[in-house]
């Protein structure tokens, strides 16, 4: 039986069992390939999508409990209409091989949208699950701070 | 300075890269040159391989593939140095396979010459350097050599696009091209024209020589300019290979012989088709794939095949493998690269420093898993997408592992999640071009789990080294550096292409043999170990392995000498690579090396030459109630000409990140023939809370005007040494093991 789950504020129906993860009934059953798989066990943060504004790893949750509003990748901000954190994101030219990124935005996401102003300390505590192998983390610390300022003056 | 100003395209197709361009404009005959790789769609014209002016703008094809070193930028931009377009107009796509595209940088690769002799050497057109990556179909993103082999072939395709484009407008105004001049993707005189209305009429007035921009004028050339990537990646809509999704797919996984090279003697299915969605279990020979309507219960369901695998032919432990490496010692070395002076003759004076140092092997552990998509369509052909650093061998191995020629497969190179040399074997296409086969008109997207990633990978040799020195007065006067290690270069070109290079083995003692450093007798040998291991290029090859042997024995023989290590190598280098010195000079001065340590901190020095670019780096860490944590980092490189400044800094840092992952926690180790290491939280990177600050410091002082070091990798040899002399600093303990952690309590 199909399930139908909000995604970025639309009803979307999904043809796969209950216990598959989130994230691979966004990936394969919905083709929302945003969202990444990095290990499968919440263990480098790739697949981090918000559910009800928290962030979760999508490996982690069950298609059937993955009740809520969910937000991917996706559904914070397009090529032509960028959330804050995604310009600041370019603005520091955060990316290299860019797979983690999506993962690490919504985590981002998720810090700010509780701490308007993290201190490193914050970003450090909240970003630690985020694993980059190319070794982005400093430009990810300084566009959460940039992205923290943009939000603030609005 | 002159030849580089001015190069007609033929006499540069003559000496190198034998552009194809020819083959599309009927200049030459297509039998001479390598087939034309272009096959652009209706409407586009093509102006030369590596650049397409159409409706869209302009698309500049790049002959090497976008891992994240930011390459595509580059390229990019040296095309639109001499096209005069904007970069908002400015697209980039990879090239499809052909050996059109074969990497002259690589080339240089190949020699047995130190690195800091071949950069202020004249640039040499040996004939049998620049044929071998030709032989091997190298179109391979790798060695660091993107810029190098595209700093020329970019420039000019850019500029000779925007001569044709004048002639074209010139002959519709009825002047001489001269008269006119390019801005913004048109050609401006009396009447102006877009670019893309031009296009056709100039693919037939192609000249025969163009005149390179003075580099005085360059407006992107060695600016920072925004990665044409960037939007994509910061909005998850970048393609990976992983993101192939075509209509009606079929989603696989596979587990192969975990003894790799072992074979698979029987297996049974049926546990595995107990769970829902499976569709079927394909035997690949030596493991299987488990096909599924989605990718978790293909994964779910791969472990439960029940399967009867044979053995491979190395060790069973690690124990035994270091073993084996040990025992390479006692044979003749396949190499001695270096040998300055009379070791033998200084040594034999007595009071020795000796030291051994040991190294496991590494995985790559790439973000995005290895995957592959495969499509074998109605008419025959076979349609793959797989995230490559060589297409040609992948495109032919994918051609022989199915029975199908190569002009009947299409291999899309998309950008790749990291690859640090992991994406160089054909495997995952192979695989899933097989599993194609058996799905005829259902495209397959094969994802390797990260397990199977781990346990699939071809990794970077574990090794031994012993170093034997002499100081007398302060001063260093010998150095015997011996390591003992298999060969990756072999092992992984015997398995690509079926051959091993004979002669000295340069890729076992890169990083050793070939320092900068102006001692009176200095020897490196290699040994080989014949451990059947698979193994592969790891970011920086064999620069990973000794510069952790020499930059730590060169801190024990400056502590022996009673010399500040830093101090100690300038006075090495000074004479012998005056840029060497330089970066050393520079991190000294970056990090306040002179000034008194912060109590409760210790500093290290460490230095290596690799890949055309000498890079210095100075680590400081602190003692915390939690651990040792690793505070601030120091960075000077020089890759002569810097391409893109923001580029090169953010892989400098991703470099040096890479090699202190390894460093402190990585460790690919056997049990049982197979390897222990499973996923990320028994192979784990450092995490964003746990690498110190950086700060990078880029100077221009090295080779001949127009050198271009890499700047992917040369970030990544000096990370583990720089952290065990700081370790050192910090605890008085000298520890010559890998990963560090072993040793020490990190931050966790």
């Amino acid at each position: 039986m199909p399930i139908t789950l909000n995604i970025n504020g639309a009803l979307q129906s999904v043809n796969l069992p209950p216990d598959i993860p989130l994230l691979w009934a966004l990936r394969d059953g919905l083709g929302m390939t945003g969202t990444k798989f990095g290990c499968g066990v919440a263990a480098c943060g790739a697949c981090t999508v918000l559910i009800d504004g928290e962030a979760v790893r999508s490996c982690q949750v069950a298609l059937g409990d993955a009740k809520g509003q969910i937000t991917t990748i996706e559904g914070l901000g397009q090529p032509d209409n960028l959330s804050p954190i995604q310009a600041a994101w370019i603005k520091h030219q955060v990316a290299q091989c860019g797979y983690c990124q999506s993962g690490q935005i919504m985590q981002a996401a998720a810090l700010l949208a509780t701490n308007p102003t993290p201190t490193d300390e914050d970003i450090d505590q909240v970003m630690q699950g985020n694993l980059c192998r190319c070794g982005t983390y400093p430009r990810i610390r300084a566009a959460i701070h940039e992205a923290a300022d943009m939000m603030k003056a609005g | 300075m002159a030849n580089w100003r001015k190069i007609t395209r033929r006499s540069f197709m003559v000496l190198g890269a034998a552009v194809a361009g020819g083959a599309a404009f009927g200049v030459y005959k297509v039998t001479e040159v390598p087939p034309n790789p272009l096959q652009p769609a209706a409407g586009a014209v093509p102006l030369n391989p590596w650049v397409i002016i159409n409706a869209d703008g302009v698309t500049v094809i790049a002959p090497r593939a976008e891992m994240g070193q930011g390459i595509s930028t580059t390229l990019a931009a040296l095309v639109a140095e001499e096209l005069d377009v904007d970069w908002a107009q400015v697209r980039v796509l990879h090239g499809p396979p052909a050996q059109a595209y074969f990497n002259a940088g690589f080339a240089e690769r190949m020699s047995n010459e130190p690195d800091f002799k071949l950069a202020s050497a004249p640039k040499s057109h040996n004939v049998l350097l620049e044929a071998v990556p030709k032989i091997f179909s190298l179109q391979i993103t790798g060695g660091s050599t993107g810029a190098i082999g595209g700093f020329m072939q970019m420039r000019l395709a850019g500029a000779t696009a925007r001569e044709a484009l004048k002639a074209a407008a010139a002959r519709r105004l009825g002047v001489s091209p001269d008269q006119l001049r390019t801005e913004g993707a048109r050609v401006i005189g009396a009447q102006s024209f877009d670019y893309a209305e031009l296009a056709e009429e100039a693919a037939s007035l192609v000249p025969s020589d163009v005149q390179l921009r003075d580099p005085s004028t360059w407006r992107y050339i060695g600016k920072p300019m925004p990665r044409l990537d960037m939007v994509a990646k910061s909005t998850g809509t970048a393609q990976f290979g992983i993101d192939t999704w075509l209509p009606g797919m079929k989603f696989a996984s596979v587990r192969m012989n975990p003894r790799r090279g072992g074979a698979m003697n029987s297996f049974d299915p049926k546990p595995a088709m107990a769970i829902a969605g499976i569709e079927r279990v394909v035997d690949l020979g030596t493991g299987i794939a488990v096909v599924a309507n989605n990718t978790w219960s293909a994964m779910q369901a791969a472990p439960l095949v029940s399967v009867d695998w044979g053995a491979a032919d190395y060790p069973a432990d690690s124990e035994a493998m270091f073993e084996n490496i040990a025992t390479a010692f006692a044979g003749e070395p396949n190499s001695r690269l270096r040998d300055d002076g009379d070791v033998e003759v200084e040594l034999a004076k007595g009071d020795l420093i000796e030291a051994e140092y040991r190294i496991p092997f590494l995985a790559h552990a790439a973000m995005e898993p290895l995957n592959a998509t495969a499509w074998l369509k109605p008419d025959g052909t076979l349609e793959i997408w797989c995230g490559n650093q060589a297409p040609v061998l992948t495109r032919d191995a994918c051609a022989a592992a199915v029975g199908l020629t190569a002009d009947k497969i299409t291999l899309h190179t998309p950008v790749m999640g990291g690859g640090f040399g992991g994406r160089t074997d054909p495997v995952p296409a192979v695989l899933a071009a097989r599993v194609a086969m058996e799905f005829a008109g259902t495209p397959v997207k094969l994802t390797y789990s990260r397990e199977e990633d781990m346990a699939q990978d071809y990794y970077r040799p574990a090794a031994i080294a012993r170093l034997t020195g002499r100081i007398e007065g302060g001063k260093a006067t010998a150095l015997w550096g011996r390591t003992a290690t298999p060969s990756a270069t072999r092992n992984a070109l015997a398995r690509l292409v079926g051959f091993s290079p004979p002669g000295p083995d340069r890729g076992s003692v890169e990083g050793g043999f070939d320092q900068p450093y102006g001692l009176a007798n200095y020897r490196y040998d290699g040994h080989l170990s014949d451990l059947t291991v698979p193994l592969g290029f790891w970011r920086s090859v064999g620069n990973s392995m000794n510069a952790f042997f020499l930059e730590s024995f060169i801190d024990e023989m400056a502590h022996a000498a009673a010399t500040d290590p830093l101090a100690f190598r300038l006075d090495l280098m000074q004479e012998t690579h005056a840029p060497s010195a330089a970066v050393l000079q520079k991190v000294r001065e970056m990090s306040g090396w002179d000034r008194l340590k912060r109590p409760g901190f210790g500093r290290g020095v460490a230095f290596c030459y690799s890949f055309g670019t000498p890079v210095a780096q100075v680590l400081e860490v602190g003692q915390t109630p939690d651990g040792i944590r690793m505070t601030r980092a120091w960075i000077a490189c020089d890759p002569g000409l810097a391409m893109d400044p923001a580029i090169i800094e953010a892989q400098m840092t991703g470099a040096m990140v890479y090699g202190l992952s390894a460093a402190v926690r990585g460790a690919i180790t056997f049990a049982d023939q197979q390897v222990v290491e499973n996923n990320f939280y028994d192979y784990e990177p450092l995490r964003l809370h746990q690498v110190p600050a950086f700060e990078v410091a880029i100077l221009q002082n090295n080779g001949q005007f127009g050198h271009i070091g890499g700047v992917g990798e040369p970030g990544t040899p000096p990370a583990a040494p720089a952290l065990a002399n700081a370790l050192f600093d910090l605890t008085g303990k000298r520890v010559r093991e890998l990963p560090l952690s072993d040793t020490f309590d990190f931050i966790a």
